[in-house]
């Protein structure tokens, strides 16, 4: 896990690496950043496993978390979340 | 047994086993047509379902060849209809050649979207499941078939998972079901092409089944598939009242279990099929847990499939395809101790789920999350 400053909001990101993991790996790491964490932080995912890409948005559903973006990179995606 | 003793000799032949078993074979066919409210020589047998699903949408593609080979099919139909259409697509060069059209959270295609892909130029056959024999959701197939008049596109209809549990469809223009929906033997296809439709099996011509086939069907399985339909027939009103009990009790206690998603159209569905996917669960390790409560059920996780790929009907769907759990009811019939017993399954199932779920949960230390 790694943090970083979003230049235009000043908001922490933290950032959870589950590339090369498969389901439900990636959301079990998502949950687990986000979980405790103060409301509106931001945590970004980078996954490659294909199930992801519904089981964040599914995830983000249910547990009442806002799915900011989801971006294809080169090897994988990022998905950021806000609390 | 008694079907294996008197279909084995070849329908074709002219001795008298033979002609024999070409009786027998007629009489299934009938048995088999009067079901699904047809003429017998709109019915073929072919080896399995899925065989039959991708001949029934090949054959109306390659009548209207002239036209086009555009297919439209529903995102969540049976990998018979979207593989080998892609398939088709890929080999063009022109992937417009099959149309997914999108369905909602339920599953249930998109009306809108489906009028929008037929109207699309060159498209000459559209597919269709009467329901989904992973979550269950029933196809508007009413609305899609006066669509595909609208447009003059003949639909595809794959009851394969619906034939003998739900009402039989009548909005079609080529119908396909599986004997094993309906408690037959694995190996039976069926195929109905309405004498109506414009079907031609593209390479050469064949004897077999009315020329809808190469391959002669197995006389003593076709049998078995015809006793099993007239055998569930009479009950099928009661099994079916009963079966939508039982899957409404599962949903309602899959409902319970904390973040537990319950898929698919809750009333307008198949009565045998639920499913249902828990967060932070190992598909594959919550399939083991509850086998070893007893209890065999299916999954559409990716993990626990042989490819990377998560069920593409959960994806199309947009819902959590991990920690996946479908539960299919067989026939009560086909119980030993019938509905009693198989409701006592489906209340120690409900039972046992909690418990199975937080097991899992626990070895993943995901319990607390």
């Amino acid at each position: 896990m790694s943090s970083e400053r979003e230049a235009d909001e000043g908001v922490e990101v933290v950032e959870v690496d589950a590339r090369g993991l498969r389901c439900p790996i990636p959301v079990i790491r998502l949950g687990t950043a986000l979980r405790d964490r103060p409301a509106g932080s931001l945590v970004r995912l980078l996954a490659t496993d294909p199930a992801a890409r519904s089981d964040v948005a599914a995830f983000c559903r249910m547990r009442g978390h806002e799915l900011v973006a989801t971006t294809d990179e080169a090897e994988h995606t990022a998905y950021l979340v806000r609390t | 047994m008694a079907a294996l003793d008197a279909g084995w000799a070849d329908p074709r032949r002219l001795y008298t086993e033979g002609r024999q078993a070409r009786r027998l074979l007629d009489d299934a066919r009938e048995a088999v047509a009067s079901g699904l409210g047809v003429r017998p020589p709109e019915v073929s047998f072919l080896p399995s379902g899925p065989v039959a699903l991708t001949a029934g949408v090949e054959g109306i593609r390659y009548a209207g060849r002239r036209r086009g080979m555009r297919t439209v099919a529903g995102a969540v139909e049976h990998s018979a209809v979207l593989v080998p259409g892609r398939a088709v697509a890929a080999g063009s060069d022109s992937p417009q050649l099959l149309d997914e059209v999108a369905v909602d959270s339920s599953g249930r295609v998109l009306l809108a979207a489906w009028d929008v892909a037929l109207a699309e130029p060159g498209t000459v056959v559209a597919a269709l499941q009467s329901a989904n024999g992973e979550v269950g959701t029933r196809q508007p197939l009413e609305a899609a078939w006066e669509a595909c008049r609208a447009r003059g596109v003949p639909l595809v209809v794959d009851a394969q998972a619906g034939l003998g549990r739900d009402a039989v469809p009548d909005a079609y223009d080529v119908l396909v079901g599986d004997a094993r929906s309906w408690g037959g033997p694995a190996g039976v296809g069926v195929l109905v092409v309405p004498e109506r439709t414009r079907w031609r099996r593209p390479g050469a011509t064949s004897e077999a089944e009315f020329g809808r086939t190469d391959a002669e069907p197995v006389v003593p399985l076709v049998l078995a598939a015809a006793e099993a339909w007239l055998a569930t027939a009479a009950d099928r009103d009661d099994e079916s009242i009963n079966a939508r009990e039982l899957v409404d009790q599962v949903r309602t206690a899959a409902a319970r279990v904390p973040d537990t998603m319950v898929v698919g159209d809750p009333v307008d569905r198949l009565p045998h099929v639920v499913t249902f996917s828990c967060l932070f669960v190992d598909g594959e390790a919550l399939v083991h847990e509850l086998d070893r409560r007893g209890f065999a059920v299916a999954s559409g996780s990716a993990c626990t499939a042989s490819t990377l790929e998560p069920s593409h009907v959960l994806a199309a769907m947009g819902v959590l395809t991990h920690g996946n759990v479908r539960v299919t009811l067989p026939l009560a019939a086909a119980v030993p101790g019938g509905e009693a017993a198989r409701a006592a399954g489906v209340r120690a199932f409900c039972d046992e789920l909690p418990g199975a779920v937080a097991t899992v949960r626990a070895q993943l230390g995901t319990d607390r999350l």
